[in-house]
Protein backbone atom coordinates (compact mmCIF):
# COMPACT_ATOMS: atom_id res chain seq x y z
CA UNK A 1 0.00 0.00 0.00
CA UNK A 2 1.44 3.57 -0.97
CA UNK A 3 -0.07 6.99 0.18
CA UNK A 4 -0.41 9.15 -2.88
CA UNK A 5 -2.01 12.67 -3.34
CA UNK A 6 -4.84 13.11 -5.26
CA UNK A 7 -5.95 16.82 -6.60
CA UNK A 8 -9.19 17.99 -8.24
CA UNK A 9 -9.98 21.18 -10.34
CA UNK A 10 -13.10 22.79 -11.23
CA UNK A 11 -16.28 20.81 -11.82
CA UNK A 12 -14.11 17.38 -10.52
CA UNK A 13 -13.28 19.12 -7.22
CA UNK A 14 -16.89 20.48 -7.06
CA UNK A 15 -18.48 17.42 -7.18
CA UNK A 16 -15.88 15.41 -4.75
CA UNK A 17 -16.11 18.13 -2.54
CA UNK A 18 -12.56 18.93 -1.97
CA UNK A 19 -9.68 20.14 -3.75
CA UNK A 20 -7.02 17.50 -2.65
CA UNK A 21 -6.84 14.31 -0.54
CA UNK A 22 -4.04 11.68 0.45
CA UNK A 23 -5.47 8.37 0.19
CA UNK A 24 -4.02 4.85 0.38
CA UNK A 25 -4.02 3.14 -3.02
CA UNK A 26 -5.40 -0.53 -2.35
CA UNK A 27 -3.73 -3.10 -3.95
CA UNK A 28 -4.76 -4.26 -7.59
CA UNK A 29 -4.98 -0.60 -9.24
CA UNK A 30 -2.07 -0.16 -11.35
CA UNK A 31 -3.46 2.56 -14.13
CA UNK A 32 -4.79 6.00 -13.93
CA UNK A 33 -8.27 4.84 -15.29
CA UNK A 34 -8.20 2.04 -12.62
CA UNK A 35 -7.94 4.60 -9.83
CA UNK A 36 -10.63 6.47 -11.27
CA UNK A 37 -12.72 3.35 -11.39
CA UNK A 38 -11.75 2.75 -8.01
CA UNK A 39 -12.58 6.63 -6.50
CA UNK A 40 -15.99 6.21 -8.46
CA UNK A 41 -17.21 3.52 -5.27
CA UNK A 42 -16.04 5.83 -2.44
CA UNK A 43 -19.39 7.44 -2.05
CA UNK A 44 -21.95 9.17 -3.70
CA UNK A 45 -19.70 12.49 -4.26
CA UNK A 46 -17.36 10.19 -6.08
CA UNK A 47 -19.70 8.55 -8.46
CA UNK A 48 -20.92 11.71 -9.59
CA UNK A 49 -17.69 13.25 -10.14
CA UNK A 50 -16.14 10.18 -11.96
CA UNK A 51 -19.75 8.76 -13.37
CA UNK A 52 -17.90 9.61 -16.95
CA UNK A 53 -14.34 9.14 -16.87
CA UNK A 54 -14.07 9.61 -20.49
CA UNK A 55 -14.53 13.19 -20.23
CA UNK A 56 -11.99 13.69 -17.14
CA UNK A 57 -8.16 14.20 -17.71
CA UNK A 58 -5.26 13.44 -15.47
CA UNK A 59 -2.12 14.41 -14.72
CA UNK A 60 0.85 12.48 -12.78
CA UNK A 61 3.25 14.51 -10.93
CA UNK A 62 2.39 17.88 -13.45
CA UNK A 63 2.40 16.04 -16.91
CA UNK A 64 -0.66 14.74 -18.60
CA UNK A 65 -1.32 11.22 -18.75
CA UNK A 66 -3.72 8.65 -20.93
CA UNK A 67 -5.90 6.62 -18.25
CA UNK A 68 -3.80 3.77 -19.70
CA UNK A 69 -0.87 5.33 -18.03
CA UNK A 70 0.67 3.45 -14.98
CA UNK A 71 0.60 5.29 -11.29
CA UNK A 72 3.92 3.62 -10.98
CA UNK A 73 5.89 5.84 -8.33
CA UNK A 74 4.14 8.82 -8.56
CA UNK A 75 3.46 10.96 -5.67
CA UNK A 76 0.64 12.99 -7.18
CA UNK A 77 -2.30 12.52 -9.60
CA UNK A 78 -4.85 15.41 -10.32
CA UNK A 79 -8.42 15.16 -12.15
CA UNK A 80 -10.03 17.44 -13.94
CA UNK A 81 -12.07 18.27 -16.98
CA UNK A 82 -10.88 19.21 -20.63
CA UNK A 83 -9.27 22.65 -20.34
CA UNK A 84 -10.57 25.56 -21.67
CA UNK A 85 -8.02 28.36 -20.73
CA UNK A 86 -6.81 31.04 -23.44
CA UNK B 1 20.48 33.20 -32.21
CA UNK B 2 19.45 34.25 -28.08
CA UNK B 3 15.80 33.74 -27.52
CA UNK B 4 14.08 35.21 -24.62
CA UNK B 5 11.35 33.63 -23.24
CA UNK B 6 9.10 34.21 -20.49
CA UNK B 7 6.15 32.80 -18.97
CA UNK B 8 3.83 34.34 -16.15
CA UNK B 9 0.82 33.40 -14.53
CA UNK B 10 -1.01 36.32 -12.91
CA UNK B 11 -3.77 37.80 -10.67
CA UNK B 12 -2.88 40.71 -12.46
CA UNK B 13 -3.56 42.95 -15.58
CA UNK B 14 -0.99 42.92 -17.96
CA UNK B 15 0.53 45.77 -20.52
CA UNK B 16 0.96 44.33 -24.34
CA UNK B 17 3.13 47.18 -25.47
CA UNK B 18 5.65 47.00 -22.53
CA UNK B 19 5.93 43.37 -22.82
CA UNK B 20 6.49 43.50 -26.91
CA UNK B 21 8.80 46.17 -25.84
CA UNK B 22 10.68 44.18 -23.54
CA UNK B 23 11.23 41.47 -26.23
CA UNK B 24 12.30 43.64 -28.97
CA UNK B 25 14.44 46.08 -27.24
CA UNK B 26 18.47 46.35 -28.47
CA UNK B 27 17.49 43.69 -31.13
CA UNK B 28 18.65 44.94 -34.04
CA UNK B 29 17.56 40.98 -35.76
CA UNK B 30 13.93 41.64 -34.63
CA UNK B 31 11.65 42.23 -37.47
CA UNK B 32 8.45 41.17 -36.77
CA UNK B 33 6.12 41.36 -33.77
CA UNK B 34 2.80 39.45 -33.21
CA UNK B 35 0.74 39.79 -30.37
CA UNK B 36 -1.91 38.22 -29.35
CA UNK B 37 -4.51 39.09 -26.80
CA UNK B 38 -7.85 37.14 -25.24
CA UNK B 39 -10.34 39.61 -24.12
CA UNK B 40 -13.76 38.49 -22.12
CA UNK B 41 -16.39 38.81 -24.10
CA UNK B 42 -19.54 40.31 -22.79
CA UNK B 43 -22.18 37.01 -24.34
CA UNK B 44 -21.63 33.78 -24.08
CA UNK B 45 -23.77 31.93 -26.63
CA UNK B 46 -26.05 34.97 -26.93
CA UNK B 47 -26.35 35.29 -23.34
CA UNK B 48 -25.12 38.59 -21.24
CA UNK B 49 -22.02 37.49 -18.93
CA UNK B 50 -21.38 39.08 -15.32
CA UNK B 51 -17.68 37.89 -15.41
CA UNK B 52 -15.14 34.84 -16.05
CA UNK B 53 -13.65 33.18 -13.13
CA UNK B 54 -10.40 31.23 -14.19
CA UNK B 55 -9.20 28.50 -12.29
CA UNK B 56 -6.08 26.84 -12.63
CA UNK B 57 -3.31 24.27 -11.60
CA UNK B 58 -0.66 26.32 -10.04
CA UNK B 59 2.98 24.70 -11.06
CA UNK B 60 1.34 22.63 -14.00
CA UNK B 61 -0.16 25.31 -15.91
CA UNK B 62 3.38 27.30 -15.97
CA UNK B 63 5.70 23.94 -17.01
CA UNK B 64 2.96 22.80 -19.49
CA UNK B 65 3.06 26.52 -21.27
CA UNK B 66 6.90 26.25 -20.75
CA UNK B 67 7.28 23.64 -22.46
CA UNK B 68 5.23 24.34 -25.39
CA UNK B 69 6.82 27.85 -25.54
CA UNK B 70 9.96 25.52 -25.75
CA UNK B 71 9.10 23.62 -28.60
CA UNK B 72 8.14 26.77 -30.61
CA UNK B 73 11.08 27.61 -30.12
CA UNK B 74 12.40 24.89 -31.72
CA UNK B 75 9.87 24.77 -34.79
CA UNK B 76 10.31 28.59 -35.53
CA UNK B 77 13.59 30.73 -35.32
CA UNK B 78 12.42 33.06 -32.58
CA UNK B 79 14.00 36.17 -31.16
CA UNK B 80 11.52 36.17 -28.15
CA UNK B 81 8.20 34.61 -26.65
CA UNK B 82 5.92 35.90 -23.95
CA UNK B 83 3.10 34.23 -22.65
CA UNK B 84 1.20 35.74 -19.50
CA UNK B 85 -2.33 34.36 -18.64
CA UNK B 86 -4.37 35.41 -15.87
CA UNK B 87 -6.45 34.10 -13.05
CA UNK B 88 -9.05 34.94 -10.63
CA UNK B 89 -12.71 36.42 -11.63
CA UNK B 90 -12.19 39.00 -14.47
CA UNK B 91 -15.09 41.16 -15.84
CA UNK B 92 -16.19 41.79 -19.69
CA UNK B 93 -13.61 44.07 -21.66
CA UNK B 94 -10.47 42.79 -19.58
CA UNK B 95 -7.96 41.23 -20.71
CA UNK B 96 -7.51 37.41 -19.64
CA UNK B 97 -4.46 36.48 -21.44
CA UNK B 98 -1.33 37.37 -24.07
CA UNK B 99 1.15 35.97 -26.32
CA UNK B 100 3.50 37.37 -28.19
CA UNK B 101 6.27 36.31 -30.53
CA UNK B 102 9.21 38.00 -32.25
CA UNK B 103 11.42 37.12 -35.13
CA UNK B 104 13.01 38.37 -37.97
CA UNK B 105 10.25 37.87 -40.34
CA UNK B 106 6.77 37.72 -40.37
CA UNK B 107 5.90 34.35 -40.56
CA UNK B 108 7.40 32.88 -37.69
CA UNK B 109 5.82 35.11 -35.70
CA UNK B 110 2.43 34.61 -37.26
CA UNK B 111 2.63 31.13 -36.81
CA UNK B 112 4.46 30.25 -33.65
CA UNK B 113 1.76 32.26 -32.23
CA UNK B 114 -1.16 30.56 -33.67
CA UNK B 115 0.83 27.18 -32.98
CA UNK B 116 1.00 28.39 -28.85
CA UNK B 117 -2.60 29.92 -28.85
CA UNK B 118 -4.00 26.47 -29.62
CA UNK B 119 -1.63 24.58 -27.63
CA UNK B 120 -2.76 26.66 -24.46
CA UNK B 121 -6.49 26.48 -24.80
CA UNK B 122 -6.44 22.54 -25.18
CA UNK B 123 -3.46 21.52 -22.86
CA UNK B 124 -2.77 24.40 -20.08
CA UNK B 125 -4.74 23.38 -17.16
CA UNK B 126 -6.96 26.62 -16.92
CA UNK B 127 -10.79 26.57 -16.29
CA UNK B 128 -13.19 28.88 -17.31
CA UNK B 129 -16.30 29.89 -14.87
CA UNK B 130 -18.96 31.60 -16.79
CA UNK B 131 -21.03 33.94 -14.00
CA UNK B 132 -24.47 34.93 -15.35
CA UNK B 133 -27.41 37.11 -13.47
CA UNK B 134 -30.56 34.98 -13.23
CA UNK B 135 -32.51 38.29 -11.73
CA UNK B 136 -31.43 38.20 -8.12
CA UNK B 137 -28.96 35.25 -7.99
CA UNK B 138 -25.64 34.83 -9.62
CA UNK B 139 -25.34 31.45 -11.94
CA UNK B 140 -22.23 30.02 -12.00
CA UNK B 141 -21.71 27.76 -15.29
CA UNK B 142 -18.41 25.82 -16.36
CA UNK B 143 -17.12 26.47 -19.73
CA UNK B 144 -17.55 23.53 -22.18
CA UNK B 145 -14.25 22.42 -24.20
CA UNK B 146 -14.83 22.73 -27.65
CA UNK B 147 -14.53 20.02 -30.54
CA UNK B 148 -12.53 22.60 -32.85
CA UNK B 149 -9.83 23.57 -30.38
CA UNK B 150 -9.13 19.80 -30.35
CA UNK B 151 -9.21 19.79 -34.34
CA UNK B 152 -6.82 23.24 -34.27
CA UNK B 153 -4.21 21.28 -32.21
CA UNK B 154 -4.17 18.46 -33.97
CA UNK B 155 -3.42 19.86 -37.64
CA UNK B 156 0.25 21.23 -35.73
CA UNK B 157 0.90 17.19 -35.02
CA UNK B 158 0.76 16.44 -38.44
CA UNK B 159 2.37 19.23 -39.58
CA UNK B 160 6.61 18.83 -40.07
CA UNK B 161 9.01 21.51 -38.57
CA UNK B 162 9.24 24.04 -40.75
CA UNK B 163 11.83 25.69 -43.39
CA UNK B 164 13.88 28.87 -41.45
CA UNK B 165 11.88 32.25 -42.26
CA UNK B 166 10.45 33.20 -45.97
Amino acid sequence: MSKIKLRYFAWVRERVGKPEEDVELPPGISTVGELMSWLATRGEEYAYAFDNPKVIRAAIDRAHVKPQAAIGGASEIAFFPPMTGG
Amino acid sequence: MTTTTIVRIQREPFDVAAEAATLTCGRTDAGAVVTFTGICRGAENGEPIAALTLEHFPGMAESEIERHVAEATQRWPLIGVTVIHRYGRIVPGEDIMMVVTVSSHRAAAFESADFLMDYLKTRAPFWKQVETADGETLVKTWVEAKAEDDAAVARWAARAKPEAAE
